[in-house]
């Protein structure tokens, strides 16, 4: 009887010894994290799926956490994890067939990272690009002369002026809808400033309807600024520079209103724009204004192509208040956003040989997920 | 000190929000959310700025009985009414100084503020929206018209995609053999709009997103002052 007792038990031992070998459970720190996040991986027998996955509580109750499928074998859990605390998961995994079921156990302990090893090569990106910037600024200061080449829109400008002086009209500028946390905004009344100069030099009159307060405050600051500096301070109105309303199609109507009343000589539709550019570029056509556009929101873009006498596209937008300016340090800069785009065209080629070719190393050193 | 002090804290504070996309370790990684209120209350305080300014520029032209000066008197009624609505009787959750106004409500079956918001506001910007139907086909008649190669590239683009995606235009090819179905309307408009748009579309985006660096260079390295006011 003994003797059979003990090769049962010797049969069992050996059966979770073939189970446990093959089953596998680990939990994680994610790399290059804040340290809220564990990464749960697992591989089973043959025949077992995993069913559950529960994380021990604080009073040390298991709790699920989630119900993976039969094909999975990966769970990151990021629900409340602090970093430097130690968590204990275990995996429940049953086998139908065999009609046994497996619990794994595994723990770890979050640490936040100094450093997101993921982004290492948009940050080395960042810095050539940063470095290119620099170099061509530091050149230009030297005194070496710089191509760059014409963009017509911001050439308007002048000619805008000019007309709105001759004709005795207004010269309208929309800042668009974003806030002052939108880059575009900020290039935008970069121009503005330009803008409101020659206006100021040529006595010309300027409205500026804005729909967010933050960009009221900052533009009627600039307007000023610039009638200042353009040695006119007494031409200067508070009431050229003011608030809307915040509601885009609101914005819209009290601009079109604008346009439909003063009839200014020429628009300017310059910064972040949606749904109301076309409504916005083609009331501004119907009045007769000569119209300059300029976004970087691709969507938008054709419908001021169309409506508008010259678009500033994309980086334009961006290059205008240096290439206005015709300082050596700000054209400098823009020179270094070529080297730039001369860096990515090579990327894309270099990406685009690799991908064909079978390498994918390139573009996976790109991605962040 | 005027424009040096300004320079200098949108320096160090580009500097860490930079800083804080590379780094995930605290106090780095709520960085970004912490400014962003930052921002979202000095806006709240900036609001009532833009409420004055509202005001002010509007009252002063009813007042001078200006050009059309019944539009911004119309303008004047609107909002103080909204305003009215919603501090005395509040808006959907929050009460206002008189309560919930049960016997407004339910006279008109839902708060003032609700009411005025359903039924005028939001009809009044459906209205707005709705014009761009019109716009567009005013300004796509004037893209159309057969000026130029690149213009007539244009329109011939414009109605593969458009017939692509109507069923008149899918039975215009539906004939065509199993072979030939690269050919078929819906097949070259989902070419067009996948491949030839899209280039163009992230080839504007990459080079928006150069410009974005290089205008945020120049805005942290000081550069760039024409937000400040321009001058030295």
């Amino acid at each position: 009887m003994n003797k059979y007792i003990i090769l049962v038990l010797v049969s069992l031992a050996g059966l979770l010894y073939s189970v446990g070998s093959a089953a596998e459970f680990k939990a994680s720190d994610r790399p290059s994290d804040d340290g809220k996040a564990v990464d749960l991986t697992w591989k089973l027998p043959s025949g077992y799926a995993a069913v559950q996955i529960e994380r021990k509580d604080s009073a040390g109750v298991w709790v699920n956490i989630a119900s993976p499928l039969e094909s999975e074998s990966f769970f990151s859990d990021n629900d409340s994890i602090e970093p430097d605390n130690k968590y204990e998961y275990r995996l429940i995994a049953s086998s139908i067939s065999k009609g046994d079921s497996l619990v794994l156990l595994a723990d770890a302990i979050p640490v936040a990272q100094w450093f997101d090893f993921r982004k290492l090569p948009l940050l080395i990106m960042l810095l050539v690009l940063s470095l290119a910037v620099i170099y061509y600024i530091l050149s230009a200061r030297s005194g070496k002369e710089l191509f760059i080449r014409r963009i017509n829109g911001l050439e308007s400008m002048d000619e805008a002026v000019g007309r709105a002086t001759e004709k005795g009209k207004p010269i309208l500028f929309v800042p668009g809808i974003g806030d002052l946390d939108d880059i575009q905004t900020i290039a935008a009344l970069t121009i503005l400033s330009q803008l409101a100069f020659k206006a100021a030099t040529y006595n010309a009159d300027l409205i500026v309807p804005v729909c967010r307060s933050m960009v009221l405050s900052t533009a009627r600051e600039i307007v000023k600024e610039a009638y200042l500096k353009a040695g006119r301070p007494d031409a200067f109105r508070e009431g050229c520079v003011f608030y809307l309303t915040d509601d885009q199609f609101g914005y819209v109507a009290g601009i079109d209103g604008i346009m439909l009343r003063e009839k200014p000589a020429a628009n300017f539709f310059l910064g972040t724009f949606y749904a109301e550019a076309l409504i916005l570029a083609e009331t501004g056509f119907g009045t007769g204004a000569m119209q300059t556009a300029g976004t970087a929101q691709p969507h938008q873009l054709p419908f001021f192509v169309v409506s508008c006498d010259y678009t500033l596209i994309g980086e334009e937008l961006f290059a205008a208040s240096a290439y206005l300016s015709k300082e050596p340090n700000q054209l400098g800069s823009l020179k270094g956003q070529d080297f730039g785009k001369f860096i990515i065209v090579l990327l894309i080629l270099a990406g685009s040989v690799m991908e064909i070719a079978g390498y994918h190393w390139l573009k996976n050193m790109f991605m962040l997920e | 000190m005027k424009r040096f002090l300004p320079l200098l804290i949108t320096f160090i504070v580009g500097f860490i929000v930079i800083s804080s996309e590379f780094i995930p370790h605290k106090p780095f990684n709520s960085i970004n959310a912490g400014l962003e209120n930052w921002f979202m209350i000095i806006s709240g305080f900036a609001i009532i700025l833009g409420q004055l300014s509202l005001i002010k520029v509007n009252s002063s032209k009813i007042i001078n009985k200006t050009q059309n000066w019944q539009y911004y008197l119309a303008g004047m009624v609107s909002f103080f009414v909204m305003v009215l609505c919603g501090v005395l009787w509040g808006t959907q959750d929050a009460p206002g100084l008189l309560g919930n106004g049960t016997l407004v409500s339910s006279w008109l079956g839902v708060k003032p503020f609700e009411y005025l918001f359903n039924n005028i506001y939001q009809h009044l910007s459906s209205t707005m929206f709705a014009l761009l139907a019109f716009f567009i086909a005013s300004a796509a008649y004037r893209a159309f018209i057969m000026r130029s190669f690149e213009s007539n590239l244009l329109m011939i683009a414009a109605v593969i995609v458009m017939l692509g995606r109507t069923s008149i235009g899918t039975s215009f090819t539906a004939w065509l053999p199993q072979g030939w179905r690269f050919l078929h309307l819906p097949n070259i408009a989902d070419f067009i709009v996948s491949f030839p748009t899209n280039a163009a579309q992230r080839a504007i985006m990459i080079s928006a997103a150069l410009g974005i660096v290089g205008s945020s260079l120049r805005i942290l390295l000081g550069i760039e002052r024409s937000y400040l006011g321009g001058g030295e």
